[in-house]
């Protein structure tokens, strides 16, 4: 088995939609491109998403439907434009992966029912990355209450799956770096990440991550929901997920195909390839947690 | 023409448990039984609101996230299919039904004109949210009247409870003003739960009732602390209790739904018919009604 490359890119669908609207969109775009082109050269058999854009509630939602295929429209970005989509879900590895992570103490569940709505951020990355459904996939959300150490889990047993039926495999995760979004409508032309404060901490996991340090950018993760995250869930865990996924350290040549806000937002567009050189390893002071033991009830008398 | 007319405000919670448990045709999943004080809750005031012969809903709802504004449907009939992404095992729904645009873009042009950020949605291929259609649903099956749909500009996440509280104010007061210069009667909807803490597994038979119960007691506590204040009419306290209530019971007033619905009103001093209050997967969940014209036509 093998995981051939990672990455984290927007999920926002202007880079789908209306690229040509504003520079930073054509250089997202042009980032998905050469990601994509890259991907299609190592040649994975299977293409995992992590969806910061999918909430579950219930454990762990893994897309196991085949043929998945409807038109969907943005919540927000409505005016945009429709988005007609039909994937190749590899539905018995979804299976599998869901079978380990119950294994490992994990709520998890597989769907596939006809017009399931499969979120913005799921269709941007599968359409600009996979746009001829080459490559096999699967689909994960992001349980809205998990914090880091269910997270881990979830990655470790992805890992575990992977290891199990031999993939090689691609792992992506769907997030913005900060996400801020302004809350008037603006002119694409005028354009920016929301604040300083924002972009100095977006330029930073930048440089973290160009220099492959993955874990190091994982273990940042509390403090990156206390810097540059709107509160919206409990914390910020994709990497989290993908470090767990990956392996655990910072083994990687990182490159940081793109970088630019959309609508204030911290998008970007960045490959990890296993690799023998990196940014060491660190020392970390929280658990490496391989089973989930679930909630501990510390509020139960 | 005469004023147009706020006949009803009602609190309608969405979980879809309560659509899969009634069997609809229009949902696909079968339900052996399930969160019945709920549902007949909702029978009940589905009684008293069909006795006003109203003209349209308006209806808030939580589960429609636009960051940027409020937004309005502004397309004058969908019809598509709703698979709620939490529950896809419970509510996959097939809805047809019919927007009242010259309402809603009445409503979006006030608050618009109010200083609030708002925008109509026009793209046929939407998905209406669940909230909207299982708030609708069980209010009212047959789909009949038209709706006006709100979504939810989450300004607590982005800002603060206190932010989001003056812009439900400013949206239910410009709501009210452009309800009166229709000339309609109208009913509102406030598609939320109160308590929001959910279980995060799920036994086997979901409608097993013998595993339902509040998350805990401290959600229940603030729960029944609401519902007092409901039924003595205490409605303007109500409006000013919910940065406490959201912070300490993790409500889904948060999303401004409630306190829109409240301020519509006009925080009326008059009680709320409590019609009933239960818990789905471990939320707290009320079905009131409040009648500032009081019970009949």
């Amino acid at each position: 088995m093998s995981i051939v490359m990672g990455g984290i890119v927007t999920g926002l669908p202007h880079p789908l939609l209306c690229p040509e609207d504003n520079p930073g969109w054509a250089e997202l775009r042009r980032g998905f491109d050469a990601f994509r082109d890259e991907l299609a050269a190592a040649k994975p058999d299977l293409l995992v998403v992590y969806s910061t854009m999918w909430p579950s509630v219930i454990g762990h939602l893994i897309q196991a439907d085949p043929n998945p295929e409807w038109v969907h429209v943005d919540e927000l970005f409505h005016d945009l434009g429709s988005i007609p989509y039909r994937f190749s879900i590899d539905a018995a590895f979804a299976h599998r992966w869901r079978d380990i992570a119950i294994e490992r103490g994990l709520h998890a569940r597989t769907v596939a029912y006809r017009g399931f709505p499969i979120d913005t951020g799921s269709i941007t990355a599968l359409k600009l990355l996979n746009p001829d459904n080459q490559i096999p996939s699967v689909i994960c959300s992001s349980n809205v209450y998990s914090d880091r150490a269910e997270t881990v889990v979830l990655g470790k047993s992805l890992r575990a799956a992977i290891e199990d039926t031999g993939k090689r495999a691609a792992v992506i995760v769907v997030m913005s770096l900060s996400n801020r979004l302004f809350t008037d409508f603006i002119d694409p032309a005028d354009d920016r990440i929301h604040s300083d404060k924002d972009e100095e901490w977006n330029q930073k996991l930048l440089q973290f991550l160009s220099e492959g340090r993955l874990e190091d950018t994982a273990q940042l993760s509390r403090e990156i929901q206390r810097q540059i995250r709107v509160h919206k869930v409990v914390n910020f865990k994709p990497l989290w997920w993908l470090s767990a996924a990956m392996g655990q350290h910072n083994r990687y040549a990182g490159k940081v195909h793109a970088y630019a806000p959309i609508i204030g937002t911290g998008a970007a567009v960045v490959r990890l390839t296993p690799s023998e050189s990196g940014g060491g390893d660190k020392e970390y002071d929280e658990d490496d947690v391989e089973v989930f033991h679930g909630d501990r009830d510390v509020l139960t008398t | 023409m005469s004023k147009g007319t706020i006949v009803a405000g009602a609190l309608a919670p969405h979980p879809p448990h309560l659509v899969y448990a009634e069997n609809p045709p229009q949902n696909e999943p079968v339900a052996e039984c399930g969160w019945e004080t709920l549902r007949w809750g909702y029978e009940r005031m589905r009684a008293d609101l069909d006795a006003l012969d109203y003209d349209a809903l308006v209806v808030f709802s939580p589960h429609w996230q636009t960051y940027i504004g409020t937004h309005f449907l502004g397309v004058p009939h969908f019809k598509n299919r709703s698979v709620d992404p939490i529950f896809p095992n419970l509510f996959r729904y097939d809805y047809e039904l019919d927007v009242d645009v010259e309402l809603a873009e009445a409503i979006c042009e006030a608050a618009q004109n109010d200083g609030l950020v708002t925008k109509m949605m026009r793209n046929p291929d939407f998905r209406v949210d669940y909230g909207t259609i299982v708030s609708c649903h069980m209010v009212r099956p047959k789909w009949d009247k038209p709706i006006v749909a709100i979504s939810s500009c989450r300004s607590h996440a982005y800002y603060s409870t206190e932010v989001m509280q003056e812009q439900a104010i400013a949206l239910g007061r410009a709501t009210a003003r452009a309800i009166e210069a229709s000339g309609k009667r109208v009913v509102l909807l406030a598609s939320n739960s109160l308590s929001h803490r959910h279980f995060v597994t799920e036994s086997e038979l979901p409608e097993d009732m013998s595993k339902e119960h509040i998350t805990n007691h401290n959600q229940y506590l603030w729960d029944m602390r609401i519902l007092k204040m409901i039924r003595e009419g205490r409605t303007q306290e109500l409006i000013d209790i919910q940065p406490e209530f959201i912070s300490q019971a993790i409500t889904e007033t948060d999303s401004g739904s409630f306190t829109w619905m409240l301020a519509a009103m006009g925080a009326p001093p008059i009680p709320g018919e409590v019609y009933a209050y239960g818990t789905v997967i471990g939320t707290g969940n009320a079905v009131v009604g409040w009648y500032p014209q009081g019970r009949s036509k």
